[in-house]
Order: structure tokens, then C-alpha cells, then sequence
């Protein structure tokens, strides 16, 4: 059988719990060093806590070899934070991909985000060959099977504890087809993803036209969409974003405002200019937040602050989100 | 049909080592097509040894200047083809195969006396998009989804093989992987469009049967009707 009591919670998790009792959520990510140093991770995790509900642990992403995302998840789990296991298709077949699903849950793991993950060639072993065994889509499904029916992708039952994971997928509401990505989108739905967490988001009149097909199609009702957002570092970043990330959409506004913000500031001063840029990415996506949180159907906020977990308290601080509920007494506890 | 591009003639060199005599056997069927292994090709490679070895052997760096033969055969993944050079090799050191790596095999198992090495990179199974310009299409995976993608194959187009739809690496209808290649997903849609068959694309793909395709082993098709001997 199933196995475990989640109180009528899929899952059971801090994240679902808070989204389940309708508060707005923030979800983080923590970045896994390109080592094994354990206090990298403790020391992001510091930064973190409190300050986010649950905090993604990054799998190889764009493709760079760094610590396990299950190893990392525990030991952010080790600090007090809860964490999402990011879990991509590229590097594990389905024999790999339950393995290490039935291991995150026997420690303690409880939230997973489904991904197709970054091509290899991004990353720092572009001759690897990729796997691709399933997809995104197919691998929700399977999260899902193992939770709700204790089956394996093969159809064997489960005998013992299954894992139950709360299911997360993404969604690029920036990427092409644009027509096909709500429809995208209700197909990960349909597989069984609980929530979703969208790609970085600085072009929000398109994401609200996303969201606004979303919404007429129901699908806010279905799965709870969390949006992205992540503070720019400097003016090169938002450039970088614009020019050189797959998928991805920059307004000129972010760009512009990052070189204007440093406009006064002589170039010799490092220091000057790193801060001037840090203090405007920090408040411009305080304003993005304020933003999309009035946009129908949004049921969070996700905050990737690529190896800049600071910037997230300040950020959800400044969005006015903080403290973060506890979840302990919310509706669904205790309903059979 | 199968693609094919020649070997750096250096790395070409290297494989064929002190051989002093060499035949070099191109194949008349794909990789003529696609302009890396036919008649023609055999004759500019087989000079481009002739000279490189002359002027290796005239810098000390081999012992003589290498004879090269050309011959280029029907199709070099038949036998009934093939056969007839076997008379001959007794007298070259090497033989360069300017055939696919089926050729290359071939030649290797009809003539197991001789050392045949392959000239070609065999590359891919796809078509000439335009005079100089070929594209991947198929990857014999062994079990056809075209009928639902609107003739458009996700498994050897798709950078990641995706089955439900596009990543989110997706821009302005090209692959993340490289700008140059359009998006398999992309021309899924426009077609699925065109044929008004979105719905189609909303149904979830399982999990692909793998086994069909290399990962299942060596494939092997006997038709007991086609046999001349039957199966005991």
C-alpha cells in the first residue's frame, strides 16, 4: 500500500501545505558547489532560511558537473530549510531516475521539480552523451504513478513505502512555439504536476498574456504557478540574458535601467558600481514581484538568485512576504 | 539515404601507417550521392595520398612513397558487389574504405585476411536540403512516430528527443543547441496547425519502447518468405 500518512496532504510537504491553505508562496534556489564541501551549501542555506518555503537544489544545471542534488537536499534539509529536488532528464534513465527516487525519499525529501534539463553542450562536458530516456511530461507521470498508484514505470507494484512526492514541473512562458506553451503547460497538468515554476521572467506584459491563457483554459485551478524572478547583478548580466540564454525574453527597461544606474559611478570604482547595480537588481525585482503577484492565477513567487542567495531575504523582505507562515495549523491538516 | 563525410587526411594517413601499397574502394550508392566516397572522390584522395606520401617519404618521415590503386564498386554493403575485388588484395597492405561504416564492415568481414580501414565518418541518415547542405532526419530508432507528429521526427530532429512538446530552450523557432537548426517542436506545431491536428498534440506520449531502437542490442529482420535456405 501507499504506505506513509500525509493527513490527506499529497505529499505532505512545508510547500504544499502553504499553498494548499492559500498563502502567497516563496520558493528559493540554492545552487550545489562544483565540489564536496558541505559547508558551501550550509553556508547558502543560512542565507535562506526563513526567508523562502522551500528552496529548489539545482541538478547539474546548464549541464555543470556539481554535487548530487539529492546529497545537497539533504544537507540543506540538515540546516531547517525544506527543499525541492530539481530532477532532469539528461543525465538518468528511468532505472536511475526511481533509484534515486525511492533514496531522496527515504531521506526525508518531499518536493521534486521535473525537468527535461539544459543540453550538454552548455555545460563543462559537451561530449557526454545525453540520455532523454523520458521526458519531462513522462517523468511526472511516473512521479505521479509511484505516489498514487505504488507502481514502478514498468506497471510492478511497489512493495513497502512508495515515495510521495509533491510534484513540481516547469514552464517558459518565453519560449517558442508561444501558441503551444499554455497547451505545454496542460499537458504537465494533466501528467500529474502539482505546482509549476516558470522560467525567469523580465518580460511580465508576455507573461501576463501567457497567464491570461492559462487562466481562461482553468489551469490555475488545477495546479498552483508559481512565477520566476531573480534580481540582475550588473548591466553585463542583463545583457547576457538578453543575448545569450536560450528561451529567454529581456525587456530593454532592465538593461537600460542596470546602465543607467551605474551612469555616475567612475568605472575605476568597483565596489561602487557593484553595489549601485546589486541595490537597483534587488529593488527592480521587488517591483516585478509587487507586479505579477496582482496577476490572476499567480500562487507564488520563485526567486533564483544564481549564486547570490543574500539577495533573497532582502528581496522577499522588501516584497513585503516576510515572515513566512507556518503551515503547522492550515486547513487541510487533519481533514481525512 | 546514409551521409558521410571524409576523415582529416592526416588521421587518414595515421590508419593507414607503413603501408606501401594501398586500395583505396569507394561505393557508388549513398556516399557518391552525398559526394564523400564515390569514383570521384576515390580519385582525389587517392592522389592527395600519392603526394602527401611523396613528400613524407622526401622528408624522411616513411621509407617510400605509397602505391595507391582506386577502384569503386556498385555498393559496397552487398557481397554480390564486393566479391569480385577479392582476387586482388592479396597485393595491397591496406585497403581505404571510402564506403559507409556498413561498407567498412563489410569489406572487413568478406576479406578477413585483409586490413580494411575506413576513410569516411559516417555521419547520419538525412537528406540534401539544398546543394551542399545535409540534414539528419531519421535515427532508425525502430519504431515510427511520424503518423503523429505531423512527418516530423522528434527523435533525430530534437536535440533532447522530447515526445511532448518543446523544451523551454525554444527561440524564434531554432534549437538552443545551435541557431542554425529550426526546433523539431516548432515545425511539429506549424504543421499540427496547418492539418488542424493540435488536439493530437495534446495527448500524452508514454514512455518510448527503447528496445526497439540500439539500446535493445544489435537488430536483426528474417523474413522466412525472402530466405533461399530455410531456417532448420
Amino acid at each position: 500500500m501507499a504506505g506513509e500518512q500525509t493527513n490527506g496532504y499529497k505529499a505532505g510537504s512545508n510547500l504544499e501545505k502553504i499553498l494548499r491553505a492559500g498563502h502567497f508562496a516563496v520558493t528559493a534556489e540554492l545552487g550545489p558547489p562544483q565540489s564536496a564541501d558541505p559547508e558551501v551549501i550550509r553556508n547558502k542555506a543560512r542565507f535562506l532560511k526563513g526567508a523562502a518555503d522551500a528552496v529548489n537544489i539545482t541538478d547539474n544545471q546548464t549541464a555543470i558537473v556539481r554535487m548530487s542534488s539529492i546529497a545537497a537536499a539533504a544537507l540543506t534539509m540538515g540546516e531547517g530549510l525544506e527543499p525541492t529536488v530539481q530532477m532532469t532528464c539528461r543525465d538518468r534513465n528511468r532505472l536511475a531516475i526511481q533509484a534515486d527516487l525511492l533514496g531522496a525519499y527515504a531521506l526525508g525529501l518531499r518536493n521534486l521539480l521535473c525537468l527535461t534539463g539544459d543540453h550538454q553542450s552548455f555545460g563543462n562536458h559537451p561530449t557526454a552523451k545525453n540520455v532523454h530516456d523520458l521526458d519531462s511530461v513522462q517523468l511526472i507521470c511516473m512521479v505521479k504513478d509511484l505516489r498514487d498508484a505504488s507502481r514502478f514505470q514498468c506497471g510492478d507494484e511497489v512493495k513497502g513505502v512508495a515515495p510521495r512526492f509533491f510534484i513540481g514541473a516547469a514552464a517558459n512562458p518565453f519560449g517558442d512555439p508561444f501558441e503551444f506553451r499554455p497547451y505545454r503547460l496542460a499537458k504537465k497538468v494533466a501528467a500529474g504536476a502539482d505546482f509549476i515554476q516558470t522560467q525567469l521572467i523580465y518580460d511580465v506584459p508576455r507573461f501576463r498574456e501567457f497567464m491570461k491563457r492559462v487562466v481562461d483554459m482553468g489551469l490555475h485551478e488545477k495546479v498552483y504557478i508559481l512565477a520566476g524572478v531573480g534580481p540582475l547583478k550588473s548591466a553585463g548580466a542583463a545583457r547576457y540574458m538578453r543575448d545569450k540564454v536560450p528561451g529567454m525574453i529581456v525587456q530593454e527597461e532592465y538593461v537600460q535601467r542596470m546602465e543607467a544606474i551605474v551612469a555616475g559611478v567612475p568605472k575605476e570604482d568597483k565596489k561602487g558600481r557593484r553595489e549601485a547595480w546589486q541595490q537597483e537588481g534587488i529593488k527592480m525585482c521587488i517591483e516585478q514581484i509587487q507586479e505579477i503577484r496582482e496577476i490572476e492565477g499567480v500562487a507564488g513567487i520563485h526567486i533564483m538568485a544564481i549564486e547570490w542567495e543574500e539577495a533573497v531575504r532582502p528581496i522577499v523582505e522588501g516584497a513585503g512576504l516576510l515572515p513566512r507562515p507556518t503551515p503547522a495549523l492550515s486547513a487541510a491538516e487533519g481533514v481525512e | 539515404m546514409i551521409i558521410a563525410e571524409q576523415k582529416p587526411l592526416e588521421e587518414i594517413v595515421a590508419l593507414l601507417g607503413d603501408a606501401r601499397k594501398v586500395l583505396v574502394v569507394g561505393c557508388g550508392t549513398c556516399v557518391t550521392v552525398c559526394f564523400a566516397g564515390g569514383e570521384k572522390e576515390v580519385g582525389i584522395l587517392a592522389s592527395a595520398l600519392r603526394m602527401k606520401s611523396q613528400l613524407d617519404a622526401g622528408a624522411g618521415l616513411r621509407a617510400s612513397p605509397m602505391g595507391v590503386d582506386e577502384v569503386t564498386v556498385q555498393r559496397q554493403c552487398e557481397w554480390e558487389y564486393i566479391d569480385p575485388l577479392g582476387e586482388r588484395l592479396g597485393q595491397y597492405d591496406a585497403v581505404l574504405s571510402l564506403a559507409c561504416g556498413i561498407g567498412v564492415q563489410a569489406m572487413n568481414e568478406r576479406f578477413p585476411d585483409a586490413v580494411t580501414v575506413p576513410g569516411l565518418n559516417t555521419t547520419f541518415l538525412g537528406l540534401p536540403e539544398e546543394q551542399g547542405v545535409w540534414e539528419e532526419r531519421c535515427q532508425a530508432c525502430g519504431d515510427c512516430i511520424l503518423g503523429i507528429t505531423g512527418g516530423v521526427c522528434p527523435i533525430a530532429r530534437c536535440s533532447k528527443q522530447l515526445l511532448n512538446g518543446p523544451c523551454g530552450g525554444s527561440q524564434n523557432g531554432k534549437c538552443e543547441v545551435d541557431p542554425d537548426t529550426p526546433c523539431a517542436w516548432q515545425l511539429i506545431w506549424e504543421r499540427a496547425v496547418k492539418l488542424d491536428r493540435v488536439e493530437q498534440l495534446m495527448e500524452i506520449q508514454p514512455p518510448k519502447n527503447w528496445s526497439k531502437s540500439r539500446d535493445g542490442g544489435v537488430r536483426k529482420i528474417v523474413r522466412e518468405d525472402l530466405r533461399l535456405v530455410e531456417a532448420e
